[in-house]
């Protein structure tokens, strides 16, 4: 969807400011919010497709005044209430009104296992690949109201090829629970000029990861 | 930013989900002391140096960034998928998610809060050279930058260029001289 957080290109948000490197957090709720977050990952009850999109769809006004992990917060409460783990009642008392669905939560054991593990988003191909590296393509004018992750910014423009990338797990498909559908996975570079015009810095180049449906020959 | 309410809706959502047996008070405070501090940038530190020390480690990492950092015990959650570009006198990479917050977690750690800002994610792609004189880099004119979106599960780690005079130091000295944003691309080492 053509939502806040798709903020390539944008402008007038001021300087940015670099911090330490042990500056992780900024306040303890920052710290717990995290940790929900992944720890709630062990329900299996949405992908991280559909955790970006509860995200990306929060409304503009909203996305852009808050702070991060306050956007993992409100896409965290949308989560639990559209998947009926938590009611909207429950979050507006305080409290939990009665036992939860029958979800295995993680022992810290557990969790680490998971995070060492990882999960790949690789899948087995559905066929041949349609470019190869060197390939001159085109992505197409998208404008889903779903999940995606073709930025406005590189829609519609003339790029390279640079690295095939096996087939990957489609967000825009899996965000929604209508399957992985997986595709093949492409690194595309554009000219800073194909992205912003004469003004463009001679110099740039962009690349993005593009699955197969986002490309024309 | 008004993140009003903000932190008592995290304390009421910790109370719930504890209540309703989704998760493990104890689970929280490790998956905090994971990503607080057990994972970060020394790890990336790690690799970079190796590939300065070890050309056939270079080579790998080249190949098959996941594997070769396997090799050094790095790996999981947010780096399934690695890519590591290396700068060069003529080629400079710089690493966003525009789209989010997508970041090399096995070998940087958690994200700065920089690198999930609108100002960072909204430039980087448009205005690169202007988001490194925030962080006081200047690149010369001839450098060709390269930005990489992450927009799927491909994470990239960027490969500094090592610095002039250091010869003599070993793998572990190399590495202290390593920092986060040079594995970023917003920092020259």
């Amino acid at each position: 969807m053509n939502g806040a957080a798709d903020l390539g290109g944008m402008m007038g948000f001021g300087p940015v400011v670099p911090e330490p490197e042990d500056e992780r957090f900024h306040a303890e709720w920052e710290r717990r919010i995290l940790a929900l977050v992944l720890a709630m990952g062990a329900a299996g009850r949405w992908s991280i497709d559909a955790g970006r999109f509860a995200r990306e769809s929060l409304p503009p006004s909203v996305y852009l005044n808050s702070s991060y992990y306050a956007i993992w917060t409100l896409g965290l409460e949308r989560l639990l209430v559209a998947t009926g783990l938590v009611g909207e009642d429950e979050l507006a008392e305080g409290r939990a009104r009665g036992p939860g669905a029958d979800v295995r939560a993680w022992s810290p054991d557990d969790a680490r296992a998971a995070f060492a593990a990882g999960s790949p988003y690789t899948r087995p191909a559905p066929g041949p690949a349609r470019f190869a590296v060197g390939d001159i393509v085109r992505t197409r004018v998208l404008n889903p109201t779903g999940h995606t992750r073709l930025p406005r910014y590189a829609r519609g423009k003339q790029g390279t090829v640079e690295a095939v990338h096996g087939a990957h797990v489609l967000p825009d498909s899996n965000a929604h629970g209508h399957g992985e559908r997986p595709e093949w996975l492409y690194s595309v570079r554009f000219s800073g000029r194909e992205l912003w015009g004469e003004a463009a810095d001679p110099t740039l180049t962009v690349s993005i990861d593009a699955w197969e449906s986002y490309l024309d020959a | 930013m008004s993140d009003h309410g903000i932190p008592e809706k995290v304390d009421t959502l910790e109370s719930i989900l504890v209540e309703k047996g989704y998760v493990h008070p104890e689970t929280l405070d490790a998956i905090v002391t994971t990503y607080d501090g057990d994972v970060g940038p020394r790890n990336g530190a790690h690799v970079v140096a190796r590939s300065w020390v070890d050309p056939e480690y270079r080579e790998r990492l080249r190949a098959d960034a996941t594997a070769a950092i396997a090799e050094l015990g790095y790996g999981g959650r947010q780096g399934e998928h690695m890519v590591a570009v290396e700068n060069t006198p003529d080629e400079h990479h710089l690493v966003v998610c525009t789209l989010c917050s997508c970041y090399p977690w096995p070998v940087l750690g958690l994200p700065p809060t920089w690198y999930k800002s609108p100002a960072y994610r909204s430039r980087a792609v448009l205005d690169p050279r202007g988001v490194l004189s925030d962080f006081g880099v200047t690149l010369p004119e001839s450098t060709r930058i390269t930005v990489h979106d992450s927009t799927a599960e491909i994470r990239y780690l960027v490969v500094p260029m090592r610095p002039e005079g250091t010869e003599d130091l070993d793998e572990e000295a190399l590495a202290a001289l390593v920092t986060r944003d040079g594995m970023i691309g917003t920092a020259l080492l």
